[in-house]
């Protein structure tokens, strides 16, 4: 098993955790891009997301909007936004931020167009205003499907900003690419480690925060 | 804008070569994905048991970025195509899988004992009647997987110009030539919607079946759940 020693090898060198270029600062600047993006397509798919799923309309456009989004190649979009803007942090933002907005805006959407109409209907008649059926029937209930959106949209971030690392962003992907230049192996594989590991933790953070925030009632009716 | 389809020399290929690799490197891998998904997700829905770890496993596997699964194969099977080719064809497996076993899940029990009743063997009834009636389900995964592997096979310049399409992104900014990028953003853009458009015509000739305005007019009706297979496609879209 020749990568798990390159891996014990790029994680041993006591060189590789210090500096601009050690794994903290790299770990810290890739959950930084993320994060960033994540809150800025959150930003602009969830009031759009919500307010369409809850009028259901706008579903074909919405359609649209995903395929298009996965049909743009997102490592080229990367080098175009870049030869375009020049370097730096706005021609990665974008790109990224373009990427993640389809899942979270299309899940948001079909979530909460899914939702049961009876509580929907039984709230109105409570005599909830439009408002509050959105914000306190309809989003708890849809809240699983919409954190799935988002999930994707983070990983899908998280990869994406480690081939941003070409364009010269920071972030684990820079192991990755400056290792491929430098023929330095064990800097490659370890990169690949840490960004792999990111995608996990991504992932755990995700399951996490859903489980603190679904209501158990329903949890049970899934 | 003259010089868009002046392909440097250096890809050894002209705009036309590109795109036949690019769609072999892209396509082959869901055709391998379709191949290996078919009798998993056969298995997932005959032991129950097994499908949610097999789902566990193909999300972990999904969130591993192609260039962290790219670099590690190297050691392996070097910069060669087969490389890109390799984790391409774990994504669509990945796709593939929960959409064949809900698409199949979905067939109604009376449908089955209805075939049952005709005389039909499991091995008959599996390919006259629950394949069929899971055509759309499965369609709708090899779109997305289709889709997906079409615009990540670009990636794959960066492990040493295996990227088909890609390499006009590297040779855009070595020969400080915008119009190459472009080149390879539309081109595999344009590349990626007409395969999702053809796979939308071969359903359409599949499933005479199914009512047009299937997709159209869809009003919410009660207690209907959102396709499961949604999230888990949704994570495609990267």
């Amino acid at each position: 098993m020749n990568v798990i020693n390159f891996v014990n090898a790029f994680f041993g060198d006591s060189a590789h955790w210090h500096g601009y270029d050690g794994i903290p600062t790299r770990v810290w600047e890739h959950v930084q891009y993320s994060l960033e993006a994540l809150a800025l397509a959150a930003a602009i798919g969830l009031p759009i997301g919500l307010t369409t799923g809850h009028y259901g309309r706008g579903g074909n456009v919405l359609s649209l909007v995903a395929t298009a989004g996965r049909a743009l190649p997102t490592f080229g979009l990367l080098v175009v936004t870049t030869i375009v803007l020049g370097f730096g942090m706005l021609p990665v933002m974008i790109p990224l931020v373009v990427l993640a907005v389809p899942p979270i805006l299309v899940t948001t959407y079909e979530a909460v167009r899914s939702v049961d109409p009876s509580p929907v209907d039984a709230a109105r008649g409570m005599g909830m205003g439009e408002a509050g059926i959105l914000l306190r029937v309809e989003l708890p209930v849809a809240l699983p499907l919409i954190f799935g959106g988002l999930r994707s949209a983070a990983i899908q971030i998280v990869s994406t900003a480690t081939i941003a690392a070409y364009v010269s962003l920071g972030g684990l992907g820079r192991y990755i690419v400056d290792g491929l230049y430098q023929h330095d192996y064990e800097k490659v594989v370890g990169g690949a480690t840490l960004v792999a590991g990111m995608a996990l933790a991504t992932l755990a953070v995700f399951w996490a925060a859903a489980k603190v925030t679904v209501s158990p009632g329903v949890r049970r009716s899934n | 804008m003259n010089r868009f389809f002046d392909i440097p020399s250096d890809l050894q290929h002209d705009w036309f070569g590109l795109i036949g690799l690019h769609l072999r490197e892209a396509l082959l891998p869901v055709l391998g994905g379709l191949l290996l998904a078919l009798p998993l997700a056969q298995l997932c829905v005959r032991l129950r048991w097994l499908y949610p770890p097999v789902l566990w496993v193909t999300t972990v596997l999904y969130a591993i970025p192609s260039l962290a699964f790219f670099v590690v194969l190297i050691d392996y099977t070097g910069q060669t195509e087969l490389t890109v080719m390799i984790p391409l064809t774990i994504y669509s497996l990945v796709v593939l899988v929960p959409a064949i076993v809900d698409g199949v899940r979905s067939v109604p029990q009376e449908t089955l004992a209805a075939a049952t009743a005709m005389g039909f063997g499991p091995v008959r009834r599996y390919l006259q009647v629950q394949l069929p009636i899971a055509v759309p389900a499965i369609i709708a995964g090899l779109r997305v997987a289709t889709v997906s592997s079409i615009s990540l096979v670009s990636v794959g310049m960066l492990i040493g110009n295996q990227g088909a399409l890609g390499n006009l992104l590297h040779d855009a900014q070595i020969y400080n030539r915008p119009e190459l990028a472009w080149n390879s953003v539309i081109t595999s853009a344009a590349l990626a919607v007409l395969a999702d458009a053809l796979l939308v015509v071969v359903r359409i000739l599949l499933t005479p079946w199914m009512p047009s305005a299937a997709r159209g007019g869809k009003s919410r009706t009660a207690g209907v759940r959102p396709d499961p297979a949604v999230p888990a496609l949704e994570d495609a879209a990267r």
